[in-house]
């Protein structure tokens, strides 16, 4: 591959690509060019294709042949869009008419009367985009694309991520064009130095000096690894960004290895991520056969290739040293450090590894340049953030926002607020080893430092709104059960302590906790941060001091009153019928296992709190809302 | 581990299969994980006969390979059933009463979480994330993913595959 055949590549298919990418009347002309009238993208990230675009997809193309336009119209299947909630999503161009919640019926409609005879179906569209008017915005413009900023998802639902043409097409491979012909390893590492940019995995460690470190590491071999164990539950910012536009990753790490010296790559994946590893395998493939892996990339000498290896669900794999234990084939216990990994890393040579999203920054910021970058964001904290947004949200879904937006700004406007008019009790960020942010401090700007001067951290991207009806010493409780099932056994402090931890919320929701508990959890928490061998018993107390700290009345709630604000607690709740609004149906004391529930038809029923077991049965088949916790 | 482990059957054209693998990791640095993969791939689980054969066949203990193959949750030492029903315990899918669609199809099948029943139709797992996180909660059956739940709804699906095995609700 030489410049002039990666630019002819991507001049004859940019018209095509940007047709996606501009204003609606700029769209309309550049797609007189590109031999299609119009181009349907549709969803084919996990959400979507949970939600069946796979069967929306089949039905698209059935129609578009039924009606005889197949030759007209542009199909393409791409990565997340962003708003999971509304799958299988279906965006139409050069207009940009937004389809949410497509149904293969609803596509039979949309071929016949839009594609074909061009009358957007305006029923089907997302409602944020038609106006009482009946006019339409574009979907750049509704509040949740508004004021977001796309630089790691820049290309997430815009192109083909099974297409290397395609991402040849937005500037794909230029960066790394640029890396080995006119800049030296040391201007690379320059150039990401001083983006900023910060790891996105959580830490927060500035990326050009973890290249630094192991560029000085004396050693003829080196690797270069992307972590994609991606173990947060409720994160899902790696797996989109590798189904989206996994070329892109591909790319940085090259990069990575030209910096630092090395010639071969692992990307670490989860093996619960079939539709990413099945997308990065195409795209490694596709790499190799137009010359961007291999040998002499470029004709430069640069030798560089790339394997794909699967995690098999442990959550401490996501921890750096454990990670590479684990693609050398051992049970994935992390190492102590130092030696940090880009001294001795992987099969004991010097390593670089970051996260998807760290990398997915790289081309961009070396082919636009770092004084780019570093013009976004806040002052320590350069760049955006993505952020799986998840929980009681009405737009669930991925987001991508410059660094330094407030709290607010994500669950207000993008977000578009809490459902059911309940009221925003907190977020929590970082999962596992993160905390809250509760709603005194909806204000605090997203960035690193921030969050953590509130006792929360960054994390590597998910992002949990919790709303009044959310205990917060049961959602520690739920990240305590969590960490004790993945902490990997080696040292104690983490093996023993979150189990302890555990044990003394269980009996603080079972209301047996007595105030000294408290004392207790602080000093062991004290403990496992200082002694534990890796970051996940480091930071395994965090969800608990964090709510201990900001929700504090609710512990004392369950120790001193034996109640649970929330209604969340089995032990501490009670289900009770309104006799007012209970009209005798006897459905409760039909579906009740413990046969709790009793009286007479047309009567109001009464529940006998002695047997009740609390399974939440009757309050699910009530269809007056007369049963209630306590 | 369960206590009632089913005789192991596995075939010749398994056992085949298998060696195939081996033999074409067996120079990759680091090739337990990935054999172990393929084997639970070929086989369904990773019985103690088919880690024998990995510990042979790589030319390492198989106390090392039981050691990772018990390592990861992945990796299942236990049969499980026709249909695998996996349920999301992630924190999406909590927040929004995953616990309460668990504990709803433990009920109706009676039997726990890790647990086949005894006509080894059914098993139950939970995972942490799916990552469709937008459909919160989520169940997963076989390849088939089920989003927005509630109890009543998990089981009118469960009542749909009970009924295509010839079962009464």
């Amino acid at each position: 591959m030489t410049l002039e055949e990666l630019n002819k590549i991507k001049k004859e298919k940019e018209e095509l690509v940007m047709v996606r990418k501009v204003v609606k009347e700029k769209g309309e002309e550049l797609a007189k060019n590109t031999g299609y009238r119009k181009q349907v993208l549709v969803c084919g990230g996990t959400g979507c294709t949970s939600s069946g675009s796979k069967k929306v997809l089949a039905a698209l193309e059935k129609a578009l042949k039924e009606n005889g336009i197949e030759e007209e119209i542009h199909v393409v299947r791409t990565g997340c869009f962003g708003l999971c909630s509304l799958g299988p999503i279906m965006i139409v161009y050069p207009e940009g008419s937004f389809y949410a919640q497509a149904t293969p019926e609803g596509v039979e409609r949309i071929v016949k009367e839009h594609l074909k005879e061009g009358n957007v179906v305006k029923e089907l569209l997302y409602k944020e985009t038609v106006h009482s008017d009946g006019s339409i915005t574009p979907l750049s413009e509704t509040n949740f694309y508004k004021k977001q900023m796309r630089i790691a998802l820049r290309n997430c639902g815009v192109i083909d991520p099974e297409d290397i043409e395609e991402y040849i097409a937005v500037d794909g491979y230029q960066a790394l064009y640029k890396a080995l012909t006119s800049m030296t390893p040391d201007d690379v590492i320059k150039e990401v130095l001083d983006s900023g940019l910060r790891g996105r995995g959580g830490g927060g460690f500035p990326t050009g000096k973890k290249w630094m470190f192991a560029k000085a590491s004396e050693g003829d071999v080196k690797y270069v690894c992307c972590n994609a164990d991606e173990g947060d539950p409720g994160a899902f910012m790696d797996r989109s960004i590798l189904e989206g536009d996994p070329q892109c990753i591909i790319e940085a790490m090259e990069i990575a290895g030209y910096a630092i010296g090395a010639h071969h790559g692992f990307v670490y994946v989860r093996a619960e991520y079939p539709i990413a590893v099945q997308r990065l395998s195409i795209a490694i493939e596709q790499a190799k056969k137009y010359g961007f892996l291999g040998k002499n990339i470029f004709g430069t000498g640069f030798d560089f290739d790339l394997e794909i290896r699967l995690g098999a669900g442990a959550f401490v794999c996501g921890e750096e040293t454990a990670l590479m234990t684990s693609i050398e084939g051992n049970r994935g216990e992390p190492r102590p450090r130092p030696p940090f990994p880009a001294v001795k890393g992987l099969f004991e040579k010097p390593t670089v590894l970051n996260n998807v999203e760290t990398y997915a920054n790289i081309a961009q910021i070396i082919y636009k340049g770092s004084d780019w970058y570093s013009s976004i964001g806040t002052e320590t904290s350069r760049g955006t953030k993505v952020f799986a947004l998840g929980g009681k949200i009405t737009n669930v879904g991925l987001v991508e926002i410059p660094m330094g937006t407030t709290l607010r700004e994500i669950i207000e406007e993008i977000g578009g607020g809490i459902p059911n008019g309940k009221k925003f009790k907190a977020a929590q960020t970082g999962g596992p080893s993160g905390g809250c942010i509760p709603a005194e401090h909806i204000d605090t700007p997203i960035d690193y430092d921030s969050l953590l001067a509130i006792g929360s951290m960054m994390g590597s991207g998910g992002m949990i709104i919790l709303d009044e009806d959310t205990c917060m010493v049961d959602i520690a409780k739920f990240y305590l059960e969590f960490t004790v099932d993945e902490s990997c056994g080696k040292c104690t402090p983490c093996r023993v302590g979150t189990r302890k931890l555990l044990q003394y919320l269980d009996k603080i929701t079972k209301g047996n906790g007595v105030p000294e508990d408290l004392d207790k959890i602080e000093e062991l928490a004290q403990h496992m941060q200082k002694s534990s061998l890796c970051a996940l018993g480091q930071t395994a107390p965090n969800p608990i001091l964090s709510t201990m700290k900001f929700f504090k009345d609710e512990y004392i709630a369950h120790i001193e009153d034996k109640t649970c604000p929330a209604g969340v607690c089995k032990s501490l709740i009670r289900y009770e019928i309104i006799a007012d609004k209970c009209k005798g149906c006897t459905l409760c004391a039909r579906n009740c296992p413990a046969k709790a529930i009793s009286g007479t038809v047309k009567q109001p029923h009464v529940i006998d709190s002695e047997k009740c077991i609390k399974c939440g049965v009757c309050m699910n088949n009530c269809k007056f809302g007369a049963i209630i916790t306590k | 581990m369960a206590e009632n482990v089913l005789p192991f059957k596995g075939t010749k054209a398994q056992e085949e299969q298998l060696m195939a693998v081996i033999a074409s990791n067996k120079e990759v640095p680091g090739a337990l994980l990935p054999v172990l993969h393929e084997a639970q791939e070929i086989y369904g689980y990773l019985p103690i006969e088919v880690q024998q054969m990995v510990a042979d066949g790589l030319g390492v203990s198989l106390s090392e390979v039981y050691g990772v193959a018990t390592f990861y949750s992945r990796f299942s030492l236990t049969p499980k059933g026709k249909h695998r029903i996996s349920v999301c315990l992630g924190t999406a899918c909590y927040v929004k009463g995953a616990d309460k669609i668990l504990t709803e199809i433990e009920n109706k099948l009676g039997i726990k979480s890790g647990e086949c029943t005894p006509d080894g139709l059914f098993s139950i797992d939970s995972c942490r994330c799916v990552g469709a996180c937008g459909l919160a909660p989520v169940v997963m059956i076989d390849e088939e993913v089920y989003g927005k739940l509630t109890p009543k709804e998990i089981n009118k699906v469960l009542d749909k595959y009970i009924a295509e095995e010839g079962g009464d609700k």
